[in-house]
């Protein structure tokens, strides 16, 4: 019974492995795999002597990391807020509202944010205009970029987080409120001695588990959305292996960035995953 | 909670309440203008008229969208490899999980096996080493291109398995006795019983290839043969004016582009939409199963 899902991912997902040796040879594509002359580590001193390429990993580092401590920040505080409120209905469809982004596609976002946020006519610059503001291009200025990248992924991603961690809050026992409350707890008191006590596991454990993801920046996004002007503070490691390797066609170096950023992946999502099973007996199978 | 409350929780409440609504508001606001967008006049988008509700109604944008041929054999190729890969996808995914949900001491090779499963979810050969096999296997501009290369779902995986591992150890042993085969233990017994872990599934998979893009965009050289989301890549982000037909430009020049656009997006997630209700009951309930356990 496994031997079909295993010929899959031998076939797809084991065979490429191989295709690592790439990042190791002068790589022309008529030659096949083993027909190619092996550079060593030439590809690596290349990409390591680009001028922009700490710019790019600097780049990928800043709104990676932005967008984890975003990531957790701001559905924590949903979850909390939602929490408070005893209207069931309203409730139920705040959730329903807020998690709705999280299922299209940055193509569909993507173009949906493109139009709103035009300096030309965009419905955000108008009504900044309202306001006496000049228009931004949020899209297309450095300045903004980032920033942008972090809030539109914070907009698809934090209602299903928060959903997430409402139901972390639901299987606390209520008896600890009540306990609370017979104590002279207020809202407040309970919230930081009860609510997130009793979500401690979860946050932190969820928190370990982002570190693997530092060096992902989000490629489905950032590619729908920047342009030649932003590559300086928008450009990431995942952008440039594209550029480099499909539309440029220099497959060595691309490849090498890509088993670069592989390889420090791995060990990032193994320790995390480590910590994870070690301090908080987490367990994926 | 019955405690009575004080001023200063009223007070929150009321904020609280309002802050919520607002954020709600916010979240729907940018779907609610591109569709009135998409159902409003040229004159009235360019001379940015348009805000929540469309002006001067017409539905215009979605009949230029929806005869254009390209839009339609966008949406069938996106049909063809949600139905194939969906079915490929799950079928997998049940073959993989009923033998990795046995315990090592009824199947000895087990945590090898997940193993060699799992690492493919750390490490892969990147970028230009899958396409170059996806070349080499023939595979660039056809439907398969789109569906094999990720027909085995590791985290499904995961998720059945821990699913069939909650199925009562006796239901098998009993089918055991009365002579029934692993296929039909698979079949008759964990298939029936696990229907809403496998509803979850087959959304995770209907929405992952509804939404998927980039092999398209990098697997099919014929523009004829992208998915809808690689085809409104190439229209709605980059737009692509050689793809279109002089006649097609010049209906074009009539209406405004980005009511087209707008139109477009809303139809290609209308099928999300559809499915939402779905998604709602399950995707909650399947992630909590599969990552987060005490």
């Amino acid at each position: 019974m496994v031997l079909p899902g295993l010929a899959f991912v031998l076939i797809f997902a084991y065979l490429p492995m191989v295709g690592v040796a790439i990042a190791f040879q002068n790589f022309i594509p008529l030659k096949g795999l083993f027909g190619q002359d092996w550079i060593g580590l030439k590809n690596f001193e290349y990409v390591f002597s680009m001028p922009n390429i700490w710019i790019v990993v600097r780049n990928t580092l800043f709104i990676a990391s932005m967008k984890i401590v975003a990531g957790l920040v701001v559905p924590i505080s949903f979850a909390l807020l939602l929490n408070e409120v005893r209207l069931v209905l309203f409730k139920r469809v705040a959730q329903t509202i807020i998690y709705f982004p999280y299922f299209l596609s940055w193509i569909i976002l993507g173009g949906i944010m493109i139009d709103i946020l035009s300096p030309s006519g965009g419905i955000v610059n108008a009504f900044l205009g309202v306001l006496g503001i000049d228009p931004i291009y949020f899209l297309g200025e450095n300045a903004w970029f980032p920033y942008t990248m972090v809030i539109s992924d914070v907009w698809k991603t934090f209602g299903f987080s928060t959903v997430v961690y409402l139901a972390a809050i639901t299987s606390i026992d209520p008896s600890l409120y009540e306990a609370a409350a017979v104590d002279g707890a207020g809202r407040w008191k309970q919230t930081w001695h009860v609510t997130l006590p009793g979500m401690h596991m979860i946050i932190v454990l969820l928190m370990v588990l982002s570190l693997g993801t530092v060096l992902d920046a989000g490629f489905d996004q950032i590619f729908n959305l920047y342009s030649p002007q932003v590559y300086e503070s928008g450009d990431i490691i995942d952008t440039m292996v594209y550029r480099m390797g499909l539309m440029q066609a220099q497959y060595g170096p691309s490849t090498a960035v890509g088993l670069l950023k592989s390889v420090v992946s791995f060990i990032l999502i193994s320790t995390s995953y480590l910590i994870a099973y070690r301090f908080f007996s987490y367990r994926l199978f | 909670m019955l405690a009575r409350q004080t001023r200063g929780q009223k007070i929150f409440n009321v904020f609280n309440l309002f802050f919520l609504t607002l954020v709600c508001v916010l979240c729907l606001f940018p779907f609610i203008h591109v569709a009135a967008l998409s159902l409003s006049e040229n004159s009235a988008v360019s001379g940015g008229l348009v805000k929540l509700w469309p002006v001067r109604f017409t539905t215009e944008p979605y009949s230029y969208v929806l005869e254009r041929k390209a839009f339609w054999t966008a949406f069938g190729v996106t049909i063809q490899r949600a139905a194939l890969g969906t079915a490929l996808n799950v079928l997998l995914v049940l073959l993989l999980a009923y033998p990795l949900s046995k315990t090592r001491e009824k199947f000895r090779m087990r945590s090898t096996y997940v193993w060699i499963f799992f690492f493919t979810m750390l490490f892969n050969g990147g970028l230009i080493p899958t396409y170059i096999l996806i070349k080499e296997l023939g595979l660039l501009d056809t439907i398969w291109a789109l569906v094999l290369p990720g027909a085995v779902t590791v985290f499904n995986v995961i998720l059945m398995l821990n699913f069939f591992r909650q199925v009562p150890e006796e239901l098998e042993d009993a089918a055991n006795i009365d002579g029934a085969s692993h296929w039909r233990t698979l079949w008759q017994i964990y298939v029936p019983v696990s229907t809403p872990a496998i509803a979850t599934i087959t959304l995770f998979c209907v929405v992952g290839h509804w939404n998927a893009w980039f092999d398209g965009l990098i697997y099919m050289r014929d523009a004829s043969n992208y998915p809808l989301q690689s085809y409104l890549q190439t229209i709605v982000v980059s737009f692509d004016f050689q793809t279109m037909t002089a006649t097609e430009a010049e209906r074009l020049a009539k209406l405004n582009d980005r009511s087209v656009k707008a139109a477009q997006m809303i139809v290609a997630a209308i099928p999300i939409l559809l499915v939402y209700p779905f998604l709602q009951k399950y995707f909650v309930s399947g992630i909590r199963l599969g990552s987060v356990k005490g």
